[in-house]
């Protein structure tokens, strides 16, 4: 009797649209019941912790708002360290970028909050946490650009050790009421104007949604960093200058995120404190791989994502699921969704029936 | 009755995708005989030979062992079967000693006792008459001492139906005189022995047997005293084929290029080129012979303007206008200059192209900066994508389509009608028609002469030195980063370059 | 001043063993090609289920519940979780080839995310704090050898005085340096991480030994974080400290170059300079400025570590690269 391996792994050339569309959408629904049987281990019914995560979120008005303003950073963070990705330049410290925009922000918030009117204050912090995240993003580059240091850790570490100067800072120098450990609340002056109900950092995001699809597709810029993200040699070979395009992106890279650590601070928070980026940094890696680094896709998937941790808390409240929930959730999410790839590039094929020789 | 051979395929068939690698094959090999399997790059040689070792699986049909239908999945089971395989590229771990090679995945319990392998291979080494050291780690060893690693790896798991993957391809003539010494001696002792190759010569001197593929499929046998030359290549190609390249007499030469006193090192500190001077003449083709690894890359990469160099000179000397040192310059510098300086570099999805875009903003890599401002203009790129797509006969879907998805040579088609594009002064080539099929080398090699014939100075680094003496003008000999001589290709041998190669002390003698 | 040495030493020994765990299962999962970038999460996995194990243990059996069983409760239900951590990373990795970057960071959101709910979930279910008796604390952080070993001056601190784990650790990391030097397996481990395609050609199955190495080096890290809540956090579930222990271990693995004996010094410096704010208090530091010195170590050893690149020193040559045999 003939053995034959049971299952073989071959290369699919090209998927169509259709199918590809249609695994991902698999993928999604065996997330969502994965899930289930996570909320089943918690004690609850799944389909009613599935509508209560939709209503909490989406529900009502005021809902989408709250959902919204969670969406807002993970969009333009995603959308910061989209150059990066392109270039393969692992930057994992969009949370330390987050929370150092913050902190400039913050700063010009704290001691001219009472000063300064809204139209200078509101610009000039923007303009801060755009420096400040940009400098703390440039500070990895520039190691990499010249030693090759490991990025990817080099940047996680910045992320400790903003949160620990942000942590000194509410406990030390910008402290409000001694022993509080807390910054107090920003002035009305420093809070970000509201627009439909939320602060106007969503048109922010939008706007640099737009501009990153640009940058990325038709500029030069955008075309040095593919090359440079697919090959090193190749882009020394078309005379392209590494190391600055390395500095440029980081910078770039670290200057949105750094803003959208002033829109978190400004607009949400309306104060500072050690948790303010709250593992957006994170979860923006996630969504830019999955979206393929298209700015449009990871408006999509930075919704669901905010629905998912938004509709968390509501779960909290009323099932008494732990709303880290939404942890798990994201994880299973971005598992399942990094796995169904494979199925689109690659095909299967089994030897159910013998066949003819 | 039929009689039991060694191997037999039956009606063996592979794809890859939509593409069919191998197409209804049935061939069989006996004991003592060496078999010749060959064919173009890209008839599907390696990949039938893929499917004996275990590497890949067939899509249908049968491979059978003295007789018996045998399935073979993994190379594991090819070894079970005693089938053992030399790859082209080496399959050998580069931070391990050449005994730990050796006996990688042989018996999965126990300590590794090192000892007692390095004295076991001393002894298999010594019966066949190989030298090696079991104790030297890979990434110190030449590639002839690679290959005798792989050959004793494939000979210590009892083997005996060895398969080589165009084992001369990376050697001198007297190395692959002392190959082929081996394989005579392994031959006696019985065994069936399968070389993948596409040079006509070696069929002839050491196989017994030659089997043809085209296009994935087994074309005929025949012993190799019974047919010509001429008669393989047609069986190979399909048709009838003029194998001669085209070389005129340099015309009206003059100094392009005048290297001097050249010294490189890599990145991790090692000197790669000593000393180097040459003149590069506008009008005809230097061609630049060595083992691999002998500085060929960094001398075209140091002249691109791409490696940092130590010392020395590179003066270049345009037609009507006064002379410039390229030393210190970078890419867009010498592009700056005005030098029209062409680069086909040896790894060509590394470097020269970028493997996931398609032609159009392949073309892009030489002229992405060419306007101010910050968006990118591709209409110039698109046109030049679109002239060389008709031009040169690529065969791609669109041009668009990813390059990486190409197959050789028409990946090869777009670097170098990129490059020509440009009407460059100095053309420089690594190693251009490596795995091309023959009607594509035989492309690049008129495209080459014609820039030649435009007074193009042409560097063309090569290891097919049967090719380098018909193409080029002169060669220069590299030797472990040192110019061991330059000779007049009209009138050297190949045994003569052959020992060039491999001799250090040449220099000092003249 | 102060100042106590050996009283340095010990706290530095207790706070670098779950580093230990970390780094050094996180070397065999390299030494395999896998690069898993989610020992942050498998860490916090570990520490929650082994909080659960010994938990669940301690309620059941009452007031006969034994130290060593709690033990290796902990220690079983750590590893599995790990194990199975690991398991969901290798099967995206290696059977599905996904981005092995992407993947890491995908199992830290998840791992800390399940370290947390379960954390949370025993709290809500308990309603309150979660914690064992007092007697199983014991067992978790007191010192196993006996007296007589513990009264020898000086040596005594500082050879016998620890807990368990700090032994366990310590002949974990030999046993995998004799495994990956000594033993032919141990030559394949690294083959395939070195060169998949030619472990592969050698008949060695990547596959197995990547999923292997993976699962049993990310059960070793998940034990690193039960030996975090369970000594130093003292068996309470506490998120924001456990928090970012996993990627320190990670970058300890680049400053070990890859070599298990090395992760015990490596371990024993970081867990200096982990207690060091609290040992050597500086008046003119901050607290909350001292204790990001860890961090900033690490950032130091990297440049460090990327600015003397030695071909000893280099990381194994298929790392983080999937292996597909029928790829052209």
């Amino acid at each position: 009797m003939e053995k034959k391996p049971f299952v073989r792994i071959a290369k699919r050339e090209n998927a169509s649209y259709l199918s590809a569309w249609l695994i991902r959408l698999l993928a999604f629904v065996l997330a969502l019941i994965l899930g289930g049987i996570v909320f089943m281990c918690a004690g609850a019914n799944p389909i009613s912790a599935y509508k209560t995560i939709i209503e909490g979120s989406l529900g009502k008005a005021h809902r989408i708002r709250q959902t919204v303003k969670v969406a807002i950073p993970l969009l333009g963070t995603a959308v910061a360290l989209a150059p990066c990705f392109r270039m393969k330049y692992w930057n994992c410290g969009a949370e330390g970028q987050i929370t150092m925009g913050a902190v400039g922000a913050s700063f010009f918030a704290i001691y001219f909050g009472a000063k300064w009117p809204s139209v200078l204050l509101l610009p000039i912090m923007g303009l801060a946490g755009i420096v400040f995240g940009a400098l703390w993003s440039l500070l990895p580059a520039i190691f990499k650009a010249r030693w090759g240091t490991n990025e990817t850790l080099f940047t996680l570490m910045l992320n400790y050790i903003a949160i620990g100067i942000v942590a000194w800072l509410q406990g030390g120098p910008w402290e409000g009421m001694p022993g509080s450990q807390i910054i107090p609340t920003f002035k009305e002056s420093a809070v970000l104007p509201s627009v439909l109900g939320v602060h106007c950092g969503w048109i922010m995001v939008l706007i640099l949604m737009f501009f990153m699809y640009f940058y990325l597709n038709f500029t030069k810029h955008g075309y040095e960093v593919a090359v440079l993200g697919e090959s090193e040699n190749t882009a020394r070979y078309a005379g392209m200058k590494v190391r600055t395009i390395i500095l440029r992106t980081a910078l770039l890279s670290g200057a949105i995120s750094g803003l959208v650590g002033f829109m978190v601070c400004s607009g949400t928070d309306q104060t500072l404190f050690a948790n303010v980026a709250n593992g957006v940094g994170f979860t923006a890696i996630t969504i830019a791989w999955l979206s393929q680094l298209n700015p449009f896709a990871m408006l999509i998937i930075s919704m669901m994502l905010a629905i998912l941790s938004k509709g968390s808390s509501a779960l909290q409240s009323s099932l008494s699921v732990p709303a880290s929930v939404s942890g798990i959730m994201t994880g299973i999410l971005l598992m399942t969704l990094l796995g169904c790839e494979f199925f689109i590039n690659y095909r299967l094929i089994f030897n159910f029936k013998k066949e003819v020789l | 009755m039929e009689t039991v051979h060694a191997v037999e395929f039956r009606g063996i068939t592979k794809r890859f995708g939509d593409v069919i690698a191998n197409n209804n094959v049935n061939l069989y090999l006996d004991r003592g005989v060496v078999m010749s399997l060959l064919g173009e790059n890209g008839s599907g040689k390696t990949t039938l030979m893929n499917m004996l070792s275990g590497i890949y699986y067939p899509d249908e049909g049968q491979i059978l062992i003295d007789g018996k239908p045998v399935t073979i999945r993994s190379p594991k089971d090819a070894y079970s079967y005693g089938i053992g395989m030399i790859h082209q590229h080496f399959k050998l771990v580069e931070v391990f000693t050449a005994a730990e090679n050796i006996v990688l995945g042989l018996e999965t319990e126990g300590r590794l006792d090192r000892k007692q392998i390095n004295r076991k291979v001393s002894e298999i080494a010594s019966k066949y008459g190989f030298d090696i050291d079991p104790a030297k780690k890979i990434h110190d060893m030449s590639v002839s001492e690679k290959q005798t690693v792989e050959i004793i790896k494939v000979l210590y798991r009892g083997a005996d139906i060895l398969i080589l993957d165009e084992p001369t391809a990376v050697l001198t003539p007297q190395e692959t005189a002392k190959l082929f010494d081996v394989i005579r001696a392994m031959k006696a002792d019985g065994k069936a022995i399968i070389i993948i190759t596409h040079k006509l010569n070696e069929v002839k001197e050491i196989s017994d047997v030659v089997a043809i593929m085209r296009k994935g499929e087994h074309i005929a046998t025949a012993h190799t005293n019974s047919v010509s030359e001429t008669d393989m290549t047609e069986m190979m190609v399909g048709r009838k084929v003029e194998l001669s390249i085209r070389r005129e007499e340099p015309v009206n030469i003059k100094p392009r290029l005048t290297v001097a006193n050249l010294t490189c090192r890599n990145s991790e500190g090692i000197k790669k080129l000593s000393n180097v001077g040459f003149v590069a003449y506008g009008g005809e083709i230097l061609g630049v012979a060595g083992i691999a690894g002998s500085g060929q890359k960094e001398l075209l990469e140091a002249i691109a303007g791409l490696r940092r160099i130590e010392s020395g000179s590179i003066i270049y000397s345009p037609e009507g206008r006064t002379t410039m040192d390229l030393v210190g310059m970078s890419p867009t510098d010498i592009k700056d200059a005005g030098v029209a300086l062409a680069f086909v570099p040896e790894d060509r999805l590394g470097m020269g192209l970028v493997g996931s875009m398609g032609m159009t903003d392949n073309m892009l890599l030489r002229n992405w900066n060419a306007k101010k401002g910050l968006v990118i203009d591709k209409s110039e790129s698109k046109k030049m994508a679109e002239s060389i797509f008709t031009e040169l006969e690529v065969v791609a879907p669109s041009i668009d389509y990813p390059v990486r998805k190409l197959s050789g040579g028409n990946v090869q088609k777009v670097l170098v009608g990129r490059e020509i594009a440009s009407s460059p002064s100095v053309f420089m080539s690594a190693y251009a028609v490596r795995g091309l099929d023959i009607n594509t080398s035989y492309i690049i090699y008129e495209l080459m002469a014609k820039q030649k014939d435009r007074g193009c100075a042409v560097i063309y680094v090569g290891e097919d030195l049967d090719v380098l003496l018909s193409l080029c003008d002169r060669i220069m000999v590299l030797c472990d980063g040192k110019v061991n001589a330059i000779v007049d290709a009209r009138v050297t041998t190949k045994e003569e370059i052959g020992l060039l190669m491999t001799s250090h002390d040449k220099k000092e003698s003249q | 001043m102060g100042f106590n040495f050996i009283g340095l030493i010990k706290a530095a020994v207790a706070n670098g063993t779950p580093l230990l765990f970390g780094t050094s299962g996180e070397i065999l999962t390299q030494k395999s090609g896998n690069m898993n970038l989610g020992v942050e999460g498998l860490m916090y996995m570990g520490g929650a289920f082994g909080l659960c194990g010994a938990y669940v243990y301690s309620q059941i059996a009452g007031d006969s519940a034994s130290g060593a069983i709690a033990i290796i409760i902990s220690i079983i239900s750590a590893f599995a979780s790990g194990a199975l951590g690991a398991l969901l990373f290798s099967f995206l990795t290696v059977s599905l080839r996904a981005n092995q970057n992407v993947s890491g960071l995908a199992l830290t959101i998840f791992g800390t995310g399940v370290g947390q709910f379960v954390g949370e979930l025993m709290r809500v279910k308990v309603g309150g704090y979660v914690s064992v008796p007092n007697a199983l604390k014991n067992a978790f952080v007191g010192p196993v050898f006996p007296e007589l070993f513990r009264n020898i001056p000086i040596l005594g601190e500082l050879l016998f005085s620890y807990c368990i784990f700090v032994y366990l650790g310590i002949f974990i990391v030999i046993c995998m340096w004799y495994f990956l030097n000594k033993t032919k397996k141990g030559l394949y481990l690294r083959a395939v991480g070195e060169n998949p395609s030619t472990a592969d050609a050698a008949g060695i199955s990547v596959t197995k030994y990547r999923y292997l190495a993976t699962c049993i080096g990310g059960g070793i890290s998940a034990i690193g974080g039960m030996i975090y809540i369970m000594t130093i956090s003292g068996c309470v579930w506490n998120h924001t400290a456990l928090s970012g222990e996993g990627w320190i271990a990670v970058a300890l693995v680049i400053f070990c170059f890859w070599k298990p004996l090395n992760s015990l010094w490596g371990s024993l410096l970081f867990g200096v300079l982990l207690v060091l704010y609290l040992r050597l208090p500086l008046p003119f530091i901050p607290t909350q400025i001292y204790k990001i010195v860890p961090y900033i170590a690490t950032v130091l050893v990297l440049i460090f570590v990327s600015m003397k690149q030695k071909k000893d020193n280099q990381p194994p040559a298929g790392l983080g690269l999937n292996y597909f045999r029928e790829e052209r």
